[in-house]
């Protein structure tokens, strides 16, 4: 059935007469691919630019307006083997594209400005200790504030936008100190250099800038990194609908859906927007929604919701909200309330600023009270209290826990785990207990057939070769045994029935029983769904059914050895819950809940004092995740659950779950490590900024001394390779 | 000593011409695919493509 597919949602004009497309590509593999997508691209007619980004694997194509349909560039790539789908940039994405541009402007004039002004630095270090006239050293001091001064005023900006709206709202941050020490420095040293003096701190004020902008700069390279793979894979989940233009069928985007369409639903494909049923009978599987693996059986006027899979009959539905943007009432609102009552714990970063700030700045008050005490001139007592700030200046402590986590959710993304905040780290790490949906969690979201093992082989790969020709979800499921991807030649499929061959002469039949001729009693195990393939004389029964995700067992007695505890929390039947508890030996488990006895379930764990992580992926889930301490939720979950987790893991297995809790542990005890680096180099060096015995030398070599320090402590947060 | 007077402003004009044509290289968008220039060094678009190798279409490790 050709179908035409309307791309003019994702294309914008380029220029005159020329249409933009962005596209997410998947099956990028090595260097080669580059110029094979390009080249697949550009040989379309009208195409003008092609070029494909290999860090974000996302191609973007221009053409003449009407040379070309964008659904051809798809087909194109198709044809070379690469899967695309068009996408719109969000803007949260755009956003973070500016600052991070901003960040590395500031980086690269802040460091320009530190060597600079360090060379001319070194040469006043060693001229104070041989000859160097006053005059010459004046000439220097000059001349490294003429570069210090602008450039700490464009490269300081985004700490000094930063302090400046924690001062309007009464509070402090890291930034507060990080200001004022700048600041300060640089309005010292240039007192200084107009009364001829032999000290200037014009080094430190930017050196201190430069490598708090370089660790900004990595944590936010990160971010936006990990942010692009998100986005891409939401591309890629991203589906088509069949919507009627009048009685034609136009295959469009499901972004491009609004309210009122009327849509074709075929067996085997996931319902694209919540809607009613206004023609046909079928099951759906709405196993995303509730959990539930029970199918539905709906006519006309039922009431359906995106994500369910459609099984047996072709549907026909008017869409009443597009993109999932309205939920089931009852969940809407329990996430309303799950995530405005949700107890962030205080970050880390945060309770060090608090203590720290106001330690040093009343340090460095009581040492001008002290100096002055004891007999010091006013000038002398100012410099010695701007010394004590600018050596406590928290270059280590700001650098402490953005250089671990980069580090760590570097680890993490390898390893699976896209993060959606950077504080998530320190949330995983406190974790006491752990609960699991079942669905689609424990479970692999498709099902599996579960009794190959007692299978004839070669009449199993027959059966699964046939079920290639059907979209029917239980054939689907059967065709992932298939060795091969080529289907059988004459292939019939009978709707709702199954599907028929002609296999070495013999007539091959995949389906019901009823269909393949063969009477068989009732079938009384209702987690089960059976096949039959019917080969000349020879028959087999297939079951298929939910399967747990292949180390599931693994995974659950690994995070049991590290102490959590471990419950199972689904939405489904008990029977359906009790064979999977048992198989992964839970004891605590509960089925058959409504997302408010989660949330309860959660509440009262919480109020025990309880760290939860919640790990889930139905729309049921979505309050849950959002109630929990903090959450995880495999990329097979519906968008608002996703959207609601702070982590989203990748592929069949569960053990990213286990590495996630393993590195932020690891990466937690690193950060703690690294604050008290921070604070015992304080401890060392405020006696000696307090007796007044700090030089530029020393609070150069302090500072990027420390600074090191930290950032090779954090790089242990990768792990050892296992 | 008098020399300085104008190495000095001369090292800083050398080292503003680098800090300019970073953020020009960062403007044009040369560092928004830094995995991809690696790679492109390495394709042979100006050589014809019928003659190429035939394992070049293969994915290589």
């Amino acid at each position: 059935m050709s179908e035409t597919l309307d791309l003019s949602l994702y294309t914008k004009p380029a220029g005159v007469g020329t249409l933009g497309m962005e596209l997410a590509v998947e099956g990028i593999a090595c260097g080669g691919c580059i110029a094979r997508v390009e080249g697949a691209v550009k040989s379309l007619p009208g195409v003008m630019e092609a070029r494909l980004n290999f860090t974000n694997r996302r191609l973007h194509v221009t053409w003449a307006d009407g040379a070309v349909e964008p659904a051809q560039i798809l087909e194109a790539l198709e044809a070379s083997g690469y899967h695309a789908h068009p996408f719109v940039p969000l803007r949260a994405e755009q956003e973070e594209a500016a600052t991070a541009r901003q960040l590395t402007r500031c980086m690269a004039v802040a460091g320009f400005a530190a060597m600079n002004i360090m060379l001319l630095s070194v040469s006043v270090w060693s001229g104070n200790g041989t000859d160097i006239t006053p005059e010459t050293r004046d000439f220097f001091h000059w001349a490294s504030a003429l570069v210090a001064l602008p450039a700490a005023a464009y490269a300081g900006r985004p700490f000094f936008a930063s302090a400046w709206r924690a001062l309007k709202s009464r509070a402090l941050n890291m930034d507060v100190p990080i200001s004022l020490g700048v600041i300060l420095a640089l309005g010292m040293s240039l007192v200084e250099t107009a009364h001829h003096a032999e000290h200037a701190y014009f080094d430190s004020a930017i050196m201190l800038l430069f490598f708090l902008l370089v660790g900004r700069t990595l944590d936010h390279a990160m971010r936006r990194k990990t942010r692009a793979i998100a986005g891409n894979l939401a591309a890629l989940k991203a589906d088509t609908a069949r919507r009627f233009a009048g009685d034609e069928l136009v295959s469009v985007p499901v972004a491009a859906l609004k309210a009122g369409d009327r849509l074709l639903i075929k067996p085997g494909e996931r319902v694209p927007a919540d809607g009613t049923v206004i023609g046909g009978t079928s099951e759906i599987d709405e196993g995303l929604i509730t959990g539930e693996t029970t199918r539905r059986a709906i006519r006309s006027g039922a009431v359906i919701y995106a994500g369910s899979m459609n099984y047996s009959g072709a549907l026909t539905m008017r869409v009443t909200a597009a993109g999932g943007a309205a939920l089931i009432d009852e969940i809407e609102k329990l996430l309303d309330k799950a995530a405005s009552a949700k107890s962030r714990v205080m970050r880390l970063a945060d309770r060090a600023s608090r203590i720290y700030a106001p330690v040093v700045h009343l340090t460095a008050a009581l040492t001008f009270i002290g100096w002055l005490i004891a007999g010091a001139s006013l000038h002398d007592a100012v410099v010695t209290a701007i010394a004590v700030l600018i050596i406590t200046c928290p270059c280590a402590l700001a650098l402490a826990i953005p250089a671990v986590q980069v580090v760590a959710s570097g680890a993490l993304f390898r390893a699976g785990i896209i993060l959606n905040a950077g504080e998530t780290i320190e949330r995983l790490a406190q974790v006491d207990t752990v609960i699991f949906d079942k669905t689609g969690t424990l479970t692999l979201p498709e099902p599996r057939v579960v009794n190959a093992s007692s299978l004839d082989p070669d009449l199993l790969q027959k059966a699964a070769r046939l079920a290639l020709s059907s979209r029917h979800p239980l054939a689907v499921a059967l065709s992932r045994e298939a060795t091969t991807r080529t289907p059988f030649n004459g292939a019939v499929e009978e709707l709702g029935q199954g599907v028929r061959a002609v296999i070495d002469g013999v007539e091959a039949r995949l389906g019901s029983g009823e269909f393949c001729g063969i009477v068989h009693p009732a079938c009384t195990e209702n987690n089960l769904s059976h096949m039959w393939f019917a080969h000349g004389a020879s028959a087999i029964s297939i079951a298929i059914a939910q399967k747990l995700r292949p180390d599931a067992v693994e995974v659950v007695k690994a995070l049991v050895r590290r102490g959590l505890d471990l419950r199972i929390l689904s939405g489904d039947r008990n029977e359906a819950v009790a064979p999977i508890a048992h198989a992964l030996g839970v004891r605590d488990w509960q089925g058959g809940l409504r997302p408010a006895d989660k949330i309860a379930l959660i509440e009262a764990l919480k109020a025990k004092g309880r760290r939860v992580l919640m790990v889930g992926d139905g729309l049921n889930d979505a309050p849950s995740l959002a109630a929990a301490d903090v959450s995880l939720s495999p990329i097979s979950a519906a968008d608002v659950t996703q959207a609601h987790a702070d982590a989203v893991f990748l592929g069949e297995q569960l053990r990213p779950v286990l590495e996630a809790i393993d590195t932020a542990r690891r990466a937690h005890a690193l950060m703690k490590q690294n604050l008290w680096l921070a604070v015992i180099y304080n401890a060392i060096a405020v006696p000696v900024a307090i007796a007044g015995a700090v030089t530029p030398l020393i609070a150069a070599l302090a500072m990027s001394g420390s600074s090191l320090l930290v950032t090779l402590n954090a790089l242990r947060a990768k792990g050892r390779k296992q | 000593m008098n020399v300085l007077v104008y190495l000095v402003p001369m090292a800083l004009g050398l080292g503003l011409a680098g800090l300019f044509a970073f953020l020009w290289a960062l403007k044009s968008g040369q560092y928004s695919d830094v995995d991809g220039a690696a790679l492109r060094v390495l394709s042979d678009d100006d050589v014809d493509s019928c003659r190429r190798t035939p394992d070049a279409s293969q994915h290589g490790a």
